[in-house]
């Protein structure tokens, strides 16, 4: 019988650095997201999760939420916001979809875009460093228990930072719940959970809730 | 020095789930690595993060030192007009007052012991110190004020020696000037173990209170902040005033003795005066417990400067459960969740607007303020600070 490799738990700590990129009106945006490197749009899609307070009522993106609250113009802010960074395959992926949807945007606007009349946008990248939590599993109990008690930001790493940046397959949890357990059926649950349920408290709480059930009907059966 | 004393296990009680175990585990990895900090003073704000910093730092693991520079009585007088210039405030700045800068960075750079993995230099008057720097050490220029008005002469001639560093830490991103090097961000934080932050019975509150003269028989609202017109003390006088129409409150305005020239304790006395239920409050030196106690006691915070540095008050109130009515300046606004942990406002009247509502719904007091301390736990204490230091020496020594 081979040994089950134990799973790992990382953190990681965030450093974010102001790029010399900025935008004050949409062309701008649109000029500059040309420019910037692709980490910078993840910075500000997936990586959002990590740097702003998420409100049930807000956009999901820096750009959406920039274009609705400070260009007030509801509706490039509205299909900004439904460029979904978690399925789109690839950040280069991402960067064409939003590019692609401020030019349609702008060639049906007719008139100069209104330039903000608060914050600019302000290009930032994300440097993440990973660091080991110390925690780690080889059960689907330790692993459930350990999940509870980490550093959100391990979180972050496992399932953001792991499937959107670093193309780890479905995140780093469900592949290894998949591989190491043999517990496809699980690990596809995990799988989908939604980044967008909110913070990653409560991407924590909604992988807590699959993990705690699947536990029980194991000792339930 | 109480910060002396504190260890990295006592944030465990106030801290994130999680978040003194990671730290602990950060400070692992990073064992053996030297962290070397200068600044021209133990005394102040800055001093005061530092003074808790440094102890944790090296409880964690790392080798932190802090040095001082000194220099002559007209040395100061260079520095304090470099910070003025690098506000905005024009001032006359000389060549031979940059060669003193220079002079003074290069003496002590034969004094100090800098040999560290990572040098970080706070603020302008160390910065020339970076002209006699080593290639084994990395170096950063921590600032932490803001230079986006900065006197372009002045800035012109600095920023050649602030580009010699290999990376600059600003605490906003408006605050930014534009560099060749990178440049990170570092928001300030609040220590909620120090004395203006740590909790403190009603008792305690109640002898705080007495003290400075400040009844508890009616809601308080609460500016703290110099007399300085672009603290607009006055607007908030005149924001108190529609209030009064509707509500029976008391407003307490505390800040430090003037400086001398300029300042508006004047006014704001006179304006005072024939109210009894305005408190004009100038505080002692080190206030902590007594600003413990007020912005305890008070019900509403306001921040109404018209012009600020990050105003890191507003944590300080949102921290004890306090909703906060703020102005856009500054770092004000980044420090809220506009409509969840307070308001941002622009006119004395929107002041007064956001005061009636809140009071006429004090559930959403209560509401408010729980959600600005729960905002303040995750990203403004000084353990998320320690952590984005760590992150810095991490990536910059890597």
């Amino acid at each position: 019988m081979t040994e089950i490799q134990p799973f790992v738990f990382l953190g990681c700590l965030d450093l974010n650095e102001l790029l010399p990129h900025e935008a004050h009106d949409v062309r701008e945006l649109l000029e500059q997201l040309e420019k910037v490197p692709v980490e910078s749009v993840f910075c500000h899609t997936s990586a959002a999760l990590l740097h702003r307070p998420v409100l049930a009522e807000a956009y999901p993106n820096d750009f959406a939420l920039w274009v609705g609250t400070e260009v007030r113009d509801v509706r490039l802010a509205e299909r900004l916001a439904a460029v979904d960074a978690f399925h789109a395959g690839s950040m280069d992926r991402v960067r064409e979809e939003l590019i692609a949807t401020i030019s349609d945007h702008l060639q049906h606007l007719g008139a100069a875009p209104p330039r903000t009349q608060g914050k600019r946008f302000r290009f930032f990248q994300t440097h993440l460093v990973p660091v080991p939590t110390g925690h780690q599993a080889r059960t689907l109990v330790e692993f459930r228990d350990a999940l509870a008690e980490v550093d959100v930001s391990a979180l972050f790493y496992h399932t953001i930072e792991a499937r959107y940046r670093a193309g780890r397959g479905r995140g780093d949890f469900a592949e290894w719940i998949g591989a190491a357990l043999g517990r496809a059926d699980l690990a596809d649950r995990l799988a989908h959970i939604d980044p967008h349920a909110g913070s990653l408290e409560r991407i924590r709480d909604r992988h807590l809730s699959v993990l705690s059930d699947a536990i029980s009907g194991e000792e339930g059966a | 020095m109480p910060g002396a004393l504190v260890k990295i296990d006592d944030y465990r009680q106030v801290a994130p789930r999680g978040t003194v175990d990671f730290l602990m585990r950060i400070g692992e990895r990073l064992r053996g690595r030297r962290l070397a900090h200068v600044s021209a003073s133990r005394y102040g704000a800055l001093a005061e993060s530092l003074n808790r910093v440094v102890p944790i730092l090296n409880d964690l693991g790392v080798e932190t030192t802090w040095e001082i520079t000194i220099g002559t009585a007209d040395f100061d007088q260079v520095t304090r007009a470099i910070a003025k210039g690098l506000a905005g405030t024009e001032q006359v700045i000389t060549d031979s007052m940059l060669a003193r800068l220079r002079e003074t960075g290069a003496d002590n750079a034969q004094r100090l012991r800098l040999d560290a993995d990572l040098v970080m230099v706070h603020d302008a008057a160390p910065l020339a110190l970076v002209e006699g720097r080593g290639e084994a050490s990395r170096w950063v220029w921590r600032c932490h004020h803001d230079l986006s008005a900065a006197q372009p002469q002045l800035w012109n001639a600095l920023r050649p020696m602030v580009q010699r560093y290999d990376a600059a830490v600003f605490s906003l991103a408006r605050f930014a000037a534009p560099l060749s090097i990178p440049r990170f961000i570092v928001y300030p934080s609040i220590d909620p173990l120090s004395e203006r932050n740590r909790e403190m019975t009603r008792s305690e509150q109640a002898v705080q209170l007495d003290r400075l003269r400040v009844p508890r028989d009616k809601p308080i609202l609460l500016q703290v902040g110099p007399f300085e017109r672009q603290h607009d003390p006055v607007g908030v006088i005149n924001a108190y005033r529609l209030v009064k129409r509707h509500h029976d409150v008391r407003l307490v305005l505390a800040g430090p003795p003037p400086a001398p020239g300029g300042d508006a304790l004047g006014d704001v006395q006179e304006a005072a005066s024939h109210d009894p239920d305005i408190s004009v409050i100038v505080l002692p030196p080190d206030p902590q417990v007594e600003l413990n106690a007020l912005e305890r006691a008070a019900t509403i915070a306001i921040q109404k400067p018209l012009k600020a540095d990050f105003t890191i008050e507003v944590a300080t109130a949102m921290w004890k459960g306090k909703p906060v009515i703020g102005t856009i300046a500054g770092g004000i606004p980044f420090q809220m969740v506009v409509n969840v942990t307070g308001y941002t406002v622009e006119t004395v009247e929107g002041a007064a607007f956001r005061i009636r509502q809140l009071l006429s719904n004090p559930e959403l007091i209560g509401r408010m303020g729980a959600a600005g301390r729960e905002h303040v736990r995750r990203n403004f204490l000084v353990t998320r600070h320690l952590s984005d230091y760590l992150a810095l020496l991490a990536h910059m020594t890597r």
